[in-house]
């Protein structure tokens, strides 16, 4: 019997949202324990600001340059790289509940699996579409999925229409009547993607990902090894948490964000200063991409719209930290405490005001890219409790779940397992990771790179709709932390640039780079 | 407005693919997801698995040309036209276009998204009958 691995990802949730990284507002003691047992990193960072290329990243152990799924939009291909597939080999128990996306949500003809899973019924080994080794699909032989409200056809969804008909309408309508990411207002402050949500905390998805992690759980044998990637929803917009919990953070107590520039001719000055397509979003000249509101104008955000907004956000971290505890409570319960590994990390960052803006988009500063990521190691492991600071990426997530299995890093992974702590990054030379996006919309690409050192984040802009080759951003993270000078253009930085563009070229011209670039079939 | 174009090129004579396309009532055949259609005239209402229906305009199906045209009349689209071409290259090498344009934008993608399937389809049929 070995140590099984219990994965935990929310979506959207930035670094500084848990108190154990100097989070206020919400409480979150069970991550919080975590961290103090565990392996704490602080500058962990995406593969990509935007789910899909970026759970892909966590599936493959690849770069989006090389699984192919490069936009939110594009279907990571069926036979791409799987750590679920390889940890089934190894002979565990595998599931994914929660958020899957791995392939698109808007699929009127119904082409993929994750769509029509529910309708199928929860799959299990024993039913005819399983191969006999991979798992039902994508390595996983259970999976239960749902997303960001009642929506579509996923098994939330679904279970939620059986059971509780009369709450399907109380959620935020994430999409307009055209599709469109949805920006109308509600709330107290007019927020975009805010609502009073009516329905009761129990039947709420964080509560029913919790639930159906525990059944799944429940369902296995004692001595069986088992990974699971418990996946919540949240706190991705819409920021629509049940109103029982409203009190929970008064927004009106809660302060702006040190990210945000409250005069608004310094803060213009602030986006000015960067790439060129910060300012045309902000002022609502650009839609780069599908996933904030296209008809929302970020310089039309407002000091108390982006306290509402951070307030809910912070009751739905909350909500998610009672979650984990319940399941770590049933964890213990069937006698496994000591031989689980937990990971707890998010697939990407959220503005939440920062410069002025919400969402995430094309746009590599710590909002989007300084994320959460905690292990704790399984007790029976003995590995010693340790803060990393060195930059680490989440594609080293596939080889150190094999690791935890006692399996090498296979070939197709990119990144080494994760340090444990800051002598063994130093050992493995591990210290930079890199951020990819490429997005082409309607006639609108944006193609950008990005490199993270311990001093610097460095990025840089191929010619595309908004940027003609030349452009990009150096921010020193120890004088400028909020990355509001941008020193790309400074002479005296000329060696620095260079060196890291040098980075950024070697991660171009590694072997395998867009040979498996997939095809953009739907906007999310 | 918005415009999604996919192409493919298909080993099998134009003919043969033009073919697959050219009969309006073909659709569920080729396309992914369609599972029927019924045909009224010049107009084609088809039947998603999902349960959806939309009503279609066929505009044209012209032999002579190989271009299939066709616009989606539901409320949801301000706009729409779809378009196949059937374009020879050489004896047994056809390039086979679906383009969709489409208002609003987003629902463009939606929809055009699901013709990237159905040339896999197109291909696969053409590439049969043609002993591939």
């Amino acid at each position: 019997m070995g140590r099984k691995i219990l994965f935990i990802t929310t979506d959207q949730q930035r670094f500084d949202t848990i108190g154990v990284n100097g989070g206020i507002y919400s409480r979150t003691p069970v991550v919080d324990q975590l961290a103090r047992e565990g392996i704490r990193y602080t500058r962990a960072q995406p593969a990509s600001v935007v789910c899909m290329p970026s759970r892909s990243s966590m599936l493959t152990g690849q770069f989006p340059s090389k699984h192919g799924a490069w936009m939110n939009g594009v279907p990571l291909r069926v036979d791409a790289p799987s750590v679920a597939a390889a940890l089934h080999d190894e002979g565990y128990k595998t599931s994914i509940i929660g958020k899957a996306h791995f392939e698109p949500f808007l699929d009127v003809f119904g082409k993929f699996t994750e769509n029509s899973l529910s309708s199928l019924g929860v799959p299990t080994v024993e039913q005819p579409w399983y191969d006999g080794r991979r798992g039902v699909h994508r390595g996983f032989d259970h999976l239960e999925m749902a997303t960001h409200g009642a929506a579509g056809m996923l098994h939330y969804a679904r279970w939620l229409a059986e059971n509780h008909p009369e709450m399907m309408g109380a959620f935020y309508q994430v999409l307009d009547g055209e599709l469109n990411v949805n920006a109308a207002g509600g709330g107290d402050t007019d927020a975009p993607q805010v609502k009073h949500n009516a329905i009761p905390k129990e039947w709420y998805h964080t509560d029913w990902v919790a639930d159906r992690t525990i059944a799944w759980l429940n369902s296995l044998e004692t001595d069986n090894d088992w990974f699971c990637w418990m996946s919540f929803p949240d706190p991705h917009h819409p920021w629509d948490p049940p109103q029982s919990e409203i009190n929970r953070v008064n927004w009106r107590d809660v302060d702006l964000p040190t990210g945000y520039e409250p005069n608004r001719t310094k803060r213009e000055a602030i986006l000015d200063d960067k790439a060129r397509h910060w300012r045309m979003w902000y002022d609502g000249s650009l839609v780069s991409n599908y996933e904030a509101p296209a008809k929302w104008v970020p310089a039309t955000l407002t000091e108390d719209q982006i306290r509402e907004v951070n307030a809910l956000n912070a009751i739905e971290v909350e909500l998610i930290d009672e979650a984990i505890g319940r399941v770590l409570g049933a964890i213990d319960a069937r006698g496994w405490g000591d031989d689980v590994d937990i990971i707890f990390t998010t697939d990407h960052g959220e503005f939440q005001g920062d410069f002025g803006l919400l969402f995430k988009g094309p746009y590599h500063v710590d909002a989007l890219m300084r994320l959460p990521l905690i292990w704790r190691p399984a007790k029976s492991s003995g590995v010693t409790p340790a803060v990393v600071d060195t930059p680490v990426s989440l594609v080293s997530l596939a080889s150190t779940f094999l690791s935890v299995a006692g399996v090498p890093q296979p070939e197709w992974a990119e990144e080494p397992a994760l340090p444990i702590s800051n002598a063994d990054a130093n050992a493995r030379s591990l210290n930079a990771t890199i951020t990819e996006w490429d997005s082409a919309l309607f006639g609108v690409d944006i193609h950008v790179r990005s490199v993270v050192t311990d001093e610097w984040l460095y990025t840089r802009y191929a010619a595309g709709y908004a940027h003609d080759g030349t452009e990009g951003e150096l921010y020193s993270l120890t004088d400028d932390p909020l990355q509001r000078i941008n020193r790309f253009a400074d002479p005296s930085l000329k060696a620095v640039r260079e060196e890291l563009q040098a980075r950024l070229d070697t991660h171009e011209n590694r072997p395998g780079v867009g040979e498996h670039d997939g095809v953009l079939v739907a906007p999310v | 407005m918005a415009t999604i174009r996919y192409e493919r090129r298909i080993k099998a004579s134009p003919d043969t693919v033009w073919g697959v396309v050219r009969e309006p009532a073909s659709i569920p055949e080729w396309f992914p997801g369609i599972t029927s259609c019924d045909m009224d005239g010049k107009l084609r209402t088809i039947h998603l698995a999902n349960g959806l229906s939309m009503p279609e305009n066929i505009i044209v199906s012209d032999d002579i040309t190989r271009r299939f045209a066709y616009s989606i009349v539901s409320p949801l689209y301000r706009s729409h036209l779809g378009t196949i071409d059937v374009i020879e290259i050489g004896p047994q090498d056809s390039l086979c276009v679906y383009s969709t344009t489409a208002e609003p934008d987003v629902l463009a993608l939606v929809i055009g998204g699901g013709t990237y399937a159905a040339l896999d389809e197109i291909q696969r049929i053409a590439e049969e009958r043609e002993g591939k």
